[in-house]
């Protein structure tokens, strides 16, 4: 439960006055949450026009190499006139991205719905996780290359897999076991089975921990992408060619190949808050005009 | 008749050895049905224990308890019985009525008669009108009207509360009290309510029994002799006094 929630529960408690005298529920929306959607997204868009104008006047001011710093403009144009390559680019290392994504995801679900179900699977695992997530699994790459065959794109899945499995698995299986107490007494008393308690307590507790892993395992699955294709492999994707265009000193190109990365990045992650609204519209944080 | 609880000699010792701590000891009580009894005393009495006996959340290590005949095992399995915690226990990501559906979901109850018995039973608690609200905007009040409006929604012949006013401010709690008496009225339910509010002991039951702990016994009934009816001129007859004051002595020499 985050800080923000028992701040909410807190101030519901207090009010049970109020609520008392009508016996009218406690929030509730209003015309203030289209004020506040703009006043929430306005701050930022600015911030965002300011610090790329900023970035443009500086470069110009002190006569920055572009090597050592291209121009938002410089990026921008041979982000336009490389359009088709660096999108070729994108999607190729995007779908090793996802596909990796996919497979790591799945399989901590798996591992994380083992792990609260049973005991003795989850005291031989946990220890040997947390472990596995304090090494920094990027090191495995070229040996994934190796067994994968370094032109497959499943080399590449399967480092970004290994990536994005830890947090999803940990915090996913720290949501199925940490229920409040009295709700696993709610259902022993109504005598429900464990499948009964994991499908209607369970999971539902877990999603929000789930969703918060997913968020963090959406942008570390392009990182681990690219930094998997930094270690060889076909030439048309993302991470070789940031390697080629920088060789060649074309930093505006290899900075254009960045922002579409970024841009990835942000829509994957978007995609992923969207999928969160979706299935958990009666989570604290999704609360309107609080 | 057969009796709701039938508890003889009841024990139980958490831990064992060194560690072992006798939370109850010699606990003998009997309720008929249709009985309202409260079980009252200090933190750390056993009442709460005792309660978890009942309900088969804990299983005692010595002496007979019976709850409708049957080992609390087998009336938990029969959903004999309804249970309000301290905190409503709602799930957030139910709306009131889903929550109220949630132990008929899980009794296999078809869908109509799942959503007829959750609008009556939240007509019973008056909470009607908020049926598709989530939890988290009601008050505490109504919070706990709901965990009551679920724990009867499958007709239990039990209806075992654990303190379920503590979080809950005065005023609250006494319309809470009348509700719960109403409710006991109308359904003609057997209660066992825990607290540590002498006021609300008296007010609320047809038997008090005081609770000392180290280990937890029971050290005296009280009969609440008050009359069946009861509203805002029993708070203030002489008789709700005197009994109070029989209670608070009662805890005082446990005490001693």
């Amino acid at each position: 439960m985050t800080e923000r929630d028992h701040i909410i529960r807190e101030s519901h408690e207090t009010d049970v006055l109020s609520a008392f005298e009508g016996d009218v529920p406690v929030g509730g929306r209003g015309p203030a949450a289209i004020r506040k959607f703009g006043g929430k997204y306005l701050p930022a868009l600015v911030s965002f026009l300011v610090v790329i104008l900023l970035w443009e006047g500086l470069t110009r001011l002190f006569g920055i190499e572009t090597f050592v710093l291209p121009k938002p403009s410089e990026i921008i144009s041979s982000f336009i006139e490389t359009w088709d390559v660096v999108w070729g680019a994108g999607f190729k290392t995007l779908f090793e991205a996802v596909g990796g994504f996919i497979i790591g995801v799945s399989a901590a679900l798996l591992t994380s719905l083992a792990a609260a179900r049973w005991v003795g699977f989850r005291e031989g695992m946990l220890p040997i996780a947390i472990s596995a997530n304090a090494t920094p699994i990027i090191a495995l790459a070229p040996i994934f290359n190796n067994w994968f065959s370094i032109t497959s794109p499943l080399s590449k899945m399967a480092v970004v897999a290994v990536v994005v499995y830890f947090p999803v698995m940990i915090n996913t299986t720290r949501g199925l076991l940490e229920v409040d107490p009295s709700e696993l007494e709610l259902m022993r008393s109504v005598a429900a089975t464990p499948t009964e308690t994991m499908r209607r307590v369970r999971i539902p507790h877990a999603l929000p921990f789930l969703f918060a892993s997913l968020k963090v395992a959406s942008a570390l699955s392009l990182i681990a992408a690219i930094v998997a294709e930094y270690f060889g492999g076909p030439q048309d994707v993302l991470g070789q060619y940031i390697i080629n265009r920088a060789n060649l000193f074309q930093f505006p190109d290899a900075w254009a190949a960045i922002l579409v990365a970024s841009i990835l990045g942000v829509t994957f992650y978007v995609l992923i808050l969207g999928a969160e609204r979706l299935f958990m519209p009666w989570h604290v944080s999704l609360r309107a005009g609080e | 008749m057969t009796m709701v609880v039938d508890a003889r000699g009841v024990g139980k010792v958490f831990g064992s050895g060194v560690d072992a701590v006798q939370a109850l000891a010699d606990i003998d009580l009997v309720m008929e049905t249709g009985d309202f009894v409260s079980l009252i005393g200090p933190s750390g009495c056993g009442k709460s224990t005792l309660l978890r006996l009942v309900a088969d959340l804990l299983e005692p290590t010595s002496g007979e308890l019976l709850v409708n005949a049957k080992t609390p095992s087998q009336a938990r399995l029969d959903r004999d019985y309804g249970m309000v915690f301290q905190s409503a226990t709602l799930l957030d990501w139910r709306t009131v009525r889903k929550n109220v559906e949630l132990p008929l979901e899980i009794m296999d109850f078809a869908a109509e008669e799942r959503s007829r018995r959750a609008e009556e039973m939240l007509d019973l608690v008056q909470l009607d009108s908020f049926a598709d609200h989530y939890p988290w905007q009601l008050s505490g009040g109504m919070q706990q009207r709901v965990a009551i409006a679920r724990a009867l929604a499958f007709q239990p012949s039990l209806l075992l509360m654990d303190e379920p006013f503590g979080a809950l401010d005065e005023m609250t709690r006494e319309l809470m009290q009348q509700e719960v008496l109403r409710l006991w009225g109308e359904t003609g339910i057997s209660v066992v309510f825990v607290t540590h509010s002498i006021p609300e002991a008296v007010f609320l039951s047809r038997r008090v029994l005081v609770m000392t702990p180290r280990p937890g016994r029971i050290s005296s009934e009280i009969a609440i002799d008050l009359p069946p009816e009861r509203d805002l001129s029993t708070r203030e007859s002489p008789r709700y006094f005197e009994l109070i004051t029989e209670v608070r002595e009662a805890l005082r020499r446990g005490e001693s």
